[in-house]
């Protein structure tokens, strides 16, 4: 069983479009040594080479937060926009509909989706439209100082030993809901799950969101945190292995019938997941949702891919665009003839 | 007591006294009832017999069942501003009628609903009962269809009293209705029947007459929604984001619509364009600053309540570079305020939109040619200079009908601005996103997905290379350059309309459609009164050079508008010297209802110190014009 190689650490290792990891790379992070944000800009990195992405069709979108200024570490010849607080959503949609043809990679955090943003969210969940959008979750507001976030869970308590008392937004449970197509969560520190959903998601057409805990180790690593790596490690309840075959690359895998569902993305690509006992199928969005519901009753968070709808008809297909970007359309494409307006005036008199 | 209504006769005698297009006729109706289309046709005839017209509706905020009047102003000099005094009153609302009657003037015509029995409230008007329930009886049977029917029958009745030419009146349905054959058969046997009733019953007593004349060949009849529509369409948007508002609404729906016809790409049947319906009007400009950053010609449409709402995105899109265009329907504030009624009240607050020191560049349309011309400059402009530009129209403007000469098919070119090529690459060496390389305050911008270098667009401070810095020197520099793009937007933007009167020691500036009040009323002043004036119209912020000019030929300057807080003269003040800023004055105009000429004449009269009889008060419903500013 195999998925793509990780690439050795050495120089010189090449892509399928000829170029270096290093150029996934961005500017050196300036955020906190140890914090989960980091982890999942390595893992952005990494997924982006393998699966041999054009650093100039991706647009990296953020709102305002810790977890938003990483964009800026990693694909350093991508465009970016680092936006306004919580609407991330609406910025992407507005490149995507200049351009169909960008990769857009967004990054929040669970304070700038699950509070300020979460009108945005919603609507952006609901359109389908073509992004990956991560939520870097650590429950709190990390440039703001640890106030606690909407995603916090009940009883989790702040380093003051203040306790949240307020349920908490499952941002995975309202995407499933409201439209998303694809929806995932992982842990930063769970490298090789992070991995095989972010090149899903990169393979996938719609709105992928992926939710991935993210502790903060200035202000939400302590004991009686729910989302600290202690914390994380011992209830991540993986949804079975996963495994991401591109399109571009043999599938010399052999699964034992009965064992595994396959699913294929839009791309080509194809998703291996084991079975287990339950026996999982993403493609159910009845069993999607209970899943995030048994495993929160228990305590655990699931974590893997969730829900997937390889085929939905995502935003753009849906206003019926030409093929070309918008944004480069000629002259003569928009300005319509002079005869056009001369019928309209007509029209008026 | 009792007041004394005794049986009065019917004072006025038949008139021999004419008055020739020369006049206003107001139809008072609920709203929700139909009436749009037998006003429409009453204006549209009256324009086809080459008499210049405009038409304003004062609506209320409301679906259904609440009062609604509607303008219609005939004038054969071409003043088109609102005229305080109605000449013409078509009486069909009860809930309103005795009041409409009480503040008509002495002289004036009713046509009222007979069962209203308003001929006895005034011995010096001239009535005309219609007894419309009876009329619409023998034209349909269908009571829903009746009730639209009916606002047709007072059609008919003017036409006859009037004098308007019923072959026109009949076209004017025909285009009205467009291809429906079965309503345009009912709507005409309506007229005929209300035009025989008059024609039987009635003996002409009042001095209205329409004659046709030929000041109107060739124009179209248009609101400045629509003009702005068309504008934005051969302007090249592709794309569209709004969120539902009045006064705004209709400019999307209207450019939704000539999109569909005028933008499907032939061969593949795919639109050139997108229109999204966003959550709110956050989203609307954050979709529209996301496209203008990804190289599309963005749009949205809005009004006060969504431009409040749009300020951080403003900001944004001010301190990043992104452009977009945003038309603003001005509409009566604070807060949700007069929603139907209109105002130029956002002046202010849209020039300095968001926090820290953000401008941003407006233009000031003050007619549908120019809501058309403008929306295809705002597009050029947004990408010239790399940041929102703001369309300020109005309610009157945007929802009104106007008429115009038609639409001129633009000659230049699309501007795309400063975007980097690899010659320019080449010429400048290396690309700085915010460095002022031409000394023009305005940087090259790449856009995602050109092969060009990619940079990070941010709203957090940055330096030239577009890196995070907090450095002042930094912060300085890059504040600054942005203040010298916005001293080379000044004499860029549309320039100012300039009369000069050489006799003049006063001037007047006004904007929007503030203007057609002020045309009438310059001619007011002169002719009252013999003052002569100069006019200085704005067309855009900030402003040009020539405004210091202007102020300095003159003694005093009269700076008109429709806000309480003589929002553009306070903007005029921060660019002014001292000693020029203290020759302005005001006239202001904040009742809800269009400027009129009578307000702007008896304000600067006033404030000329001569002696200005008081105008006779103004019917409840259409409150006394704020009138005389500088108090
Ligand atoms: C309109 C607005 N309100 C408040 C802030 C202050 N602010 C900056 S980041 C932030 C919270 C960020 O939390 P989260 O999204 O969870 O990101 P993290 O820092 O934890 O990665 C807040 C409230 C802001 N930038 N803008
Ligand atoms: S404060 Fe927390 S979220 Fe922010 S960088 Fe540091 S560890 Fe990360």
């Amino acid at each position: 069983m195999a998925t793509v190689q990780t690439p050795a650490a050495g120089k010189g290792k090449i892509n399928r479009i000829g170029l270096a990891s290093q150029e996934y790379r961005g500017t050196k992070t300036t955020l906190c040594a140890g914090c989960g944000h980091n982890a999942i800009s390595e893992r952005i990195i990494h997924a982006c080479f393998e699966m041999g992405i054009e650093p100039d069709r991706v647009v990296k979108l953020s709102g305002i937060g810790c977890s938003s200024k990483s964009p800026a570490y990693f694909l350093g010849s991508s465009h970016g926009f680092n936006a306004v607080h919580g609407r991330m959503p609406s910025v992407g949609t507005g490149a995507m509909l200049a351009n169909r043809r960008l990769i857009a990679v967004g990054v929040s955090g669970d304070g700038d989706t699950g509070a300020i943003g979460i009108g945005q969210f919603v609507h952006l969940m609901r359109r389908n439209l073509p992004i990956i959008y991560i939520i870097e979750d650590n429950g709190c507001y990390g440039l703001t100082k640890g106030q606690f976030s909407p995603t916090a869970d009940l009883g989790s308590t702040l380093k003051t030993g203040v306790v949240n008392d307020l349920p908490p937004i499952d941002t995975c449970a309202l995407a499933i809901e409201l439209g998303a197509s694809f929806v995932a969560r992982s842990f930063s520190g769970d490298k090789k799950q992070l991995s095989a959903v972010l090149k899903a998601a990169l393979s996938h057409r719609g709105t992928a969101m992926l939710d991935v805990l993210s502790p903060c180790v200035t202000f939400n690593d302590h004991e009686g945190s729910t989302k600290s790596y202690a914390y994380a490690k011992s209830h991540d309840d993986p949804l079975g292995e996963l495994d991401f075959v591109p399109y571009f690359e043999e599938i010399d895998v052999d699964y034992e019938p009965g064992t595994t569902h396959e699913v294929e993305l839009h791309d080509g690509s194809t998703l291996y997941l084991t079975k287990l006992a339950e026996d999982y199928d993403p493609r159910n969005k009845l069993q999607a949702m209970s899943v995030l519901q048994e495993t929160r009753s228990r305590g655990t968070f699931a974590t893997g891919l969730i829900y997937v709808e390889p085929t939905k008809p995502d935003f753009l297909e849906m206003l019926n665009l030409v093929d070309e970007p918008l944004a480069s359309l000629p002259q003569d494409r928009v300005r319509p003839p002079e005869a056009v307006l001369e019928a309209i005036m007509n029209d008026l008199r | 007591m009792a007041p004394e209504v005794a049986v009065q006769e019917a004072p006025s005698q038949p008139t021999t006294r004419r008055i020739v297009n020369d006049f206003s006729i107001q139809v008072a109706t609920v709203n929700g009832s139909g009436s749009q289309t037998a006003n429409l046709v009453l204006l549209r005839s009256i324009f086809r017999m080459g008499i210049p017209v405009s038409g304003k509706n004062l609506f209320p905020s409301n679906i259904a069942g609440l009062p609604t009047w509607y303008t219609i102003r005939a004038n054969r000099d071409g003043y088109i501003a609102r005229k305080q005094d109605i000449d013409f009153l078509v009486a069909m609302n009860a809930q309103t009628a005795q009041e409409d009657v009480v503040s008509l003037k002495p002289g004036a015509a009713v046509v009222y609903d007979e069962p209203l029995n308003l001929a006895t409230l005034r011995d010096d008007l001239t009535f005309y009962p219609v007894p419309f329930d009876k009329l619409v009886a023998g034209v349909c049977r269908d009571a829903k269809l009746r009730r639209l029917v009916r606002n047709m029958i007072y059609d008919g009745v003017l036409a006859s009293l009037l004098r308007i030419d019923r072959a026109e009146m009949e076209r004017a349905l025909e285009k009205q209705l467009g291809r429906k054959p079965k309503a345009v058969a009912l709507n005409r046997e309506a007229l005929d029947v209300g035009f025989a009733y008059a024609e039987q019953h009635f003996e002409k007593r009042d001095p209205y007459f329409v004659e046709s004349m030929d000041a109107t060949s060739g124009q179209v009849l248009i609101d400045g929604n629509a003009a702005a529509a068309i504008g934005a369409m051969m302007a090249g948007v592709t794309v569209v984001t709004w969120y539902p508002i009045t006064p705004s609404s209709s400019l999307c729906e209207t450019l939704i619509d000539y999109l569909r016809q005028h933008r499907i790409d032939k061969d593949s049947g795919k639109a050139t364009f997108a229109v999204v319906q966003a959550e709110d009007e956050i989203a609307a400009i954050g979709m529209a600053i996301g496209a203008g950053w990804a190289g599309a010609r963005s749009m949205t449409s809005t009004s006060g309540p969504g431009v409040s709402l749009m300020s951080e995105f403003a900001g944004l899109g001010y301190y990043a570079e992104v452009p977009a265009v945003i038309f603003d329907v001005q509409r009566v504030g604070p807060s949700t305020g007069l929603p139907t009624r209109t105002a130029q009240g956002d002046v202010l607050s849209t020039a300095f939109l968001s926090h820290g020191d953000t401008r941003q560049l407006m233009l000031f349309p003050s007619s549908v040619e120019e809501c058309y011309s403008m929306a295809i400059e705002a597009f050029d402009l947004a990408e010239r200079f790399q940041t929102p530009v703001f369309v300020m129209s109005d309610l009157d403007l945007g929802m009104n009908t106007w008429m115009s000469q038609p639409f001129r098919y633009p000659e230049k070119p699309l501007d795309r601005g400063k975007v980097l090529d690899a010659e320019t690459l080449d010429r400048i060496g290396k690309f700085g996103r915010y460095r002022d390389v031409d000394g023009d305050g305005i940087p090259y911008r790449s856009v995602p997905g050109d092969p060009m270098p990619a940079y990070f667009c941010r709203g957090s401070g940055h330096n030239e290379w577009a890196q995070y810095s907090e450095r002042p020197d930094d912060y300085r520099k890059n504040i600054d350059r942005l203040r010298s793009k916005l001293e080379t937007a000044r004499n860029w933007l549309p320039a100012p309309v300039v009369t000069i009167n050489r006799k003049a020691s006063i001037g007047v500036i006004a904007y929007g459609t503030t203007h057609w009040a002020v045309v009438e009323s310059r001619d007011q002043l002169v002719n009252e009164e013999d003052v002569q004036t100069s006019y200085y119209r704005v067309c855009a912020y900030p402003f040009r050079d020539a405004l210091t000019s202007f102020v300095e030929r003159h003694d005093r300057v009269y700076v008109i508008e429709q806000n309480r807080d003589a929002q553009m003269l306070s903007l005029m003040k921060l660019d002014l010297a001292p000693e020029l800023a203290g020759r302005l004055r005001s006239v202001l105009h904040y009742a809800g209802h269009p400027i009129d000429a009578r307000t702007i004449t008896d304000s600067i009269l006033i404030q000329e110190g001569y002696r200005v009889e008081k105008t006779r008060p103004q019917p409840s419903h259409v409150p006394q014009s704020a009138g005389v500013g500088g108090e």
